[in-house]
């Protein structure tokens, strides 16, 4: 058996000491000797979050489908034991192996979101490699970065040696044969990164040089070398029916957040919501194959012995086969006493028919995203959800026997007013009267109907029509909140309704780190130095913290949040080209400020540019 | 899809049949904890097909019950619980089946069937065996072999026992059924232990170890003890005259 990296003594004394033995059914054990490549790959925040993820389970059977590499996986280790790891100098160590990633070819860390960069610092400390990737040798592990905050990268550029702009399944493999031709011909490792730098999606920091206007903004973002590209374009897989995969998911032995076989059914998403980030990286949207998805059921069920699948997309609702798909897994599921997860599909006669065979009714909740209070904003968001359409399916579902409704806001979307605001308390109430005019008295289930507003704070993002727009300040959205709960309670219905809302200095910070630039990585370095980790988790979030180092730093966090762009801004994520091009984020830009809306790409395309890809929504024959 | 069980022969009876398992657990399995080890059983019986039976309501749950839960940090070489099935073919098949989707560190050791009115796995317990063993550089300084005869030969080894809201005094001698200690095969010294682990007077050996140390002046560290479950038994005889068996002594291969 294998040696564990941590002695008895401390795995009995931790909490949850499942978190570090790897030994799950389906991890990889391969044998040193029989490899080229060792590697690992992170999630920087905690077990039960990383092994929830489902981009990693993909490239962790991708690589391991390689003969020639082993790929393991890393998580943050949890407070407890970065306390002891600390005192007693104990490296960090991939799970599978128990060795310490030190000695790794490559450490690939995927960055889901802004607040998880402290614990990219906490990994690569406890991990012994030097912060600064400058500082690095080929004594320590080429350090990757992928995931959705690659996006924009540059706030922590000088922690990476790699970033890999896009989607895993296509460039990896002729990443690690550069690689291991590199180190059987002794190349210095600064000669590997300026190979790696050539192959597309791959962005190499050390080989880029920005220079700055005087009001801080960027003049221009250069290569420091002839034969580094300008631009890089995001990788992307076409062939999604014909990919990687993993029929045998690892499975923990505690209880993660997502203890279940997650089928993907799509990539991207046809809506163009203009706040959201996701819907303009992952274009176009590509649809899995109906059969291939029925066969990767079956098998990760039988390979998992998971008792719940759900189905993972952007916008489950929009997969054309999907209800080919669901009476598939209502069937197959009845025989194996099997629950089905259903991702918020948008509530209609067909989604409500579904959700009553799959879930308990009495138990379950509805849930509707309008996003905005009123109709004006929603079509500056282009939220295509109206209020009769909210209306029409709440009054399906109550008659079906639901009571819960579960309603998501932002506050601080760009032209906000107050009566934009006020309109969450009125759709809500409306909601209420709707449940009490449908459903006869006598019929209530426990007399009452249920309604919880959540509201989060907007954070504009790159790559997407907002990435212009000025974001609220922490005073600003408390009063936006204060309003949204005032007009809540002056409601007829104010008692069927409660109302909860999202923390603003984290919001702030994030706010900071997804429009950052190089300067920003000085105050993150500094802050982690100050002791912030697991700034995601409430509990460990220290904003005075952040707010010393970015005031020792000399960090202005207005100028990053607050300031609204002009149309002509370089942006620090400019050098980057996720598909969409920047005519078309402006035109939407517009577009958005004149309240129109745009129809979605099944309806009438937009001319996005993702059609560039030669594939998916672009090029399906158009239904009408 | 997947298809039906792969079996020479196949039993089914007019009621769902009771079986009792009995696994090993050893090496990293040792830090997963008692509900972690239901989860992870559930599943493993979904991975090997077992056709186990499952209860009525609107989230059906498998009809499974464990024995005595072991505490993080143990090893064990007889854990049993037990499950009901609709059909099932031989202990050997099922055994494999399992042993098949076991993680390292599991290992399904025998399988049998019990009879209709066997109490469940959980009820039947009376009694566990232990082997203890001092860790590396936590070893008494005293001659603890030797001593231990001593210490088993009192009429009485009154304790008091701490649970969460508050302490109770009892007297530990009646609830030791036997202890002893001697060098094992690997001449390692072990204190082998028989104690009462029924749910009204289950002893945990870290106890009989504690005021065995006490007893000689010593404290015995938070870590010092390397423990083994041997195995779990049922009492057949009365509560008087107890004649205690291995769970699975109830049970007949099939």
């Amino acid at each position: 058996m294998r040696k564990l990296a941590l002695r008895d003594e401390i795995l009995l004394r931790v909490e949850k000491p499942a978190r570090y033995i790897g030994n799950e059914v389906n991890a990889i054990v391969k044998e040193n000797e029989k490899v080229d490549v060792r590697m690992a790959m992170c999630f920087p925040d905690v077990y039960e979050i990383g092994m929830s993820h489902l981009g990693i389970q993909i490239l962790y059977d991708m690589f391991n489908s390689f003969e020639d590499v082993w790929c393991e996986r890393v998580y943050s280790p949890w407070v407890d034991l970065d306390k002891i790891m600390r005192e007693e100098n104990i490296p960090l160590f991939g799970l599978e192996s128990q060795e310490p990633i030190k000695d790794l070819d490559f450490l690939a860390i995927t960055i889901q979101y802004e607040m998880c960069y402290t614990n990219i610092l906490q990994v690569l400390e406890l991990s012994q490699i030097p912060l600064i990737a400058k500082e690095r040798t080929w004594e320590y592990p080429i350090v990757i970065g992928g995931g959705p905050c690659t996006y924009n990268p540059e706030p922590i550029a000088e922690f990476f040696d790699i970033f890999y702009i896009g989607e895993g399944e296509t460039r990896y493999r002729e990443l690690i044969n550069i690689y291991k031709e590199a180190r059987r011909k002794g190349v210095s490792r600064t000669e590997f990164l300026r190979r790696a730098a050539k192959v597309p999606g791959i962005y190499v920091p050390a080989f880029y040089q920005v220079e700055y206007k005087e009001d801080g903004t960027i003049l221009a973002m250069k290569p420091t070398e002839k034969g580094i590209p300008e631009k890089i374009v995001k990788e992307i897989e076409m062939e999604v029916s014909d990919t990687y995969y993993p029929r045998k998911p690892v499975v923990p032995f505690i209880k993660v957040t997502q203890d279940r076989v997650v089928l993907e059914i799509q990539r991207g998403c046809i809506r163009g919501c203009r706040f959201c980030q996701a819907g303009q990286l992952y274009r176009p949207v590509r649809e899995r194959d109906v059969e291939m998805l029925k066969k990767y059921a079956i098998d990760m069920l039988k390979n998992t012995g998971h008792e719940e699948i759900s189905l993972s997309s952007l916008s489950s609702s929009d997969y054309s086969k999907l209800p080919e798909l669901i009476d598939f897994l209502i069937e197959e599921c009845r025989q194996r006493n099997i629950n089905i997860s259903l991702p918020s599909l948008r509530i209609d006669a067909f989604s409500l028919d579904v959700m009553s065979k799959v879930q308990d009714v009495k138990k379950s909740s509805l849930t509707f995203a309008p996003e905005a209070g009123s109709q004006r904003l929603r079509d500056v968001i282009n939220k295509g959800l109206t209020e009769s359409v909210i209306l029409e399916g709440a009054a399906m579902a109550f008659k079906g026997g639901w009571t819960r409704v579960k309603l998501y806001f932002m506050l601080g979307l760009p032209t906000e007013t107050e009566e934009d605001i006020r309109g969450i308390g009125d759709l809500c109430n409306k909601i209420a009267s709707t449940f009490f005019e449908t459903v006869p008295k006598e019929k209530r289930v426990n007399g009452k109907v249920q309604i919880v507003a959540s509201t989060s704070f907007f954070i504009p993002k790159p790559f997407t029509p907002f990435q212009w727009a000025g974001m609220c300040t922490k005073d600003e959205f408390l009063d936006k909140a204060y309003i949204t709960r005032t007009s809540i309670k002056e409601q007829l219905n104010q008692k069927s309704i409660k109302y909860n809302w999202h923390e603003a200095d984290a919001s702030v910070l994030e706010g900071v780190f997804a429009r950052g630039d190089r300067k920003v990585s000085q105050v993150i370095l500094k802050a982690y130095e100050k002791g912030c980790i697991f700034d995601a988790w409430s509990e460990y979030f220290n904003n005075d913290m952040w707010l010393e180092a970015f005031e020792e730093c000399g960090v202005n966090i207005g100028f990053y949040t607050a300031r609204e762009r002009e149309l002509e801004e370089v942006f620090p994520w400019d050098f980057l080209d996720c598909g969409v091009t920047k005519e078309f984020l402006k035109r939407e830009w517009k577009k958005a400020r004149n309240e129109t809306v745009s129809p979605n790409c099944r309806m009438q395309c937009q001319g996005c540019g993702a059609n560039r890809f030669a594939g998916g929504v672009c090029f399906e024959e158009k239904q009408m | 899809m997947p298809e039906k069980m792969e079996t020479q022969r196949y039993w089914k009876g007019i009621q769902d049949m009771k079986l009792r398992i009995k696994f090993a657990k050893f090496g990293a399995m040792r830090f997963i904890g008692h509900l972690d080890m239901m989860r992870y059983f559930q599943k493993a019986i979904r991975r090997a097909e077992i056709d186990i039976a499952y209860s009525e309501g609107f989230s059906p749950h498998q009809i499974m019950s464990f024995a005595a839960p072991l505490g993080v940090g143990l090893m064990s070489n007889g854990e049993y619980f037990d499950i009901e099935v609709r059909s099932y073919t031989t202990s050997r098949d099922m055994k494999n089946r399992l042993n098949r989707v076991m993680a390292p560190g599991i290992e399904v050791l025998n399988i049998t069937l019990l009879e209709e009115h066997e109490k469940n796995a959980m009820a039947s317990v009376a009694a566990a065996s232990y082997s203890v063993r001092f860790r590396e550089n936590y070893e008494p300084g005293f001659d603890w072999v030797s001593q231990s005869a001593l210490f088993y030969r009192k009429s009485a080894i009154p304790v008091t026992k701490k649970t969460k809201k508050s302490e109770v005094s009892l007297d530990l001698k009646p609830a030791i059924y036997s202890m002893s200690a001697e060098i094992d095969e690997a001449g390692i010294p072990v204190m082998r232990l028989l104690v009462d682990a029924s749910s009204s007077g289950n002893i945990k050996p870290s106890l009989v170890m504690e005021t065995f140390l006490k007893e000689n002046g010593e404290e015995l560290s938070e870590f010092a003890l390397i423990i083994t479950r041997e195995n779990t038994f049922t009492n057949i005889g009365t509560e008087e005259e107890p004649k205690l068996v291995p769970l699975d002594a109830v049970g007949k291969s099939f």
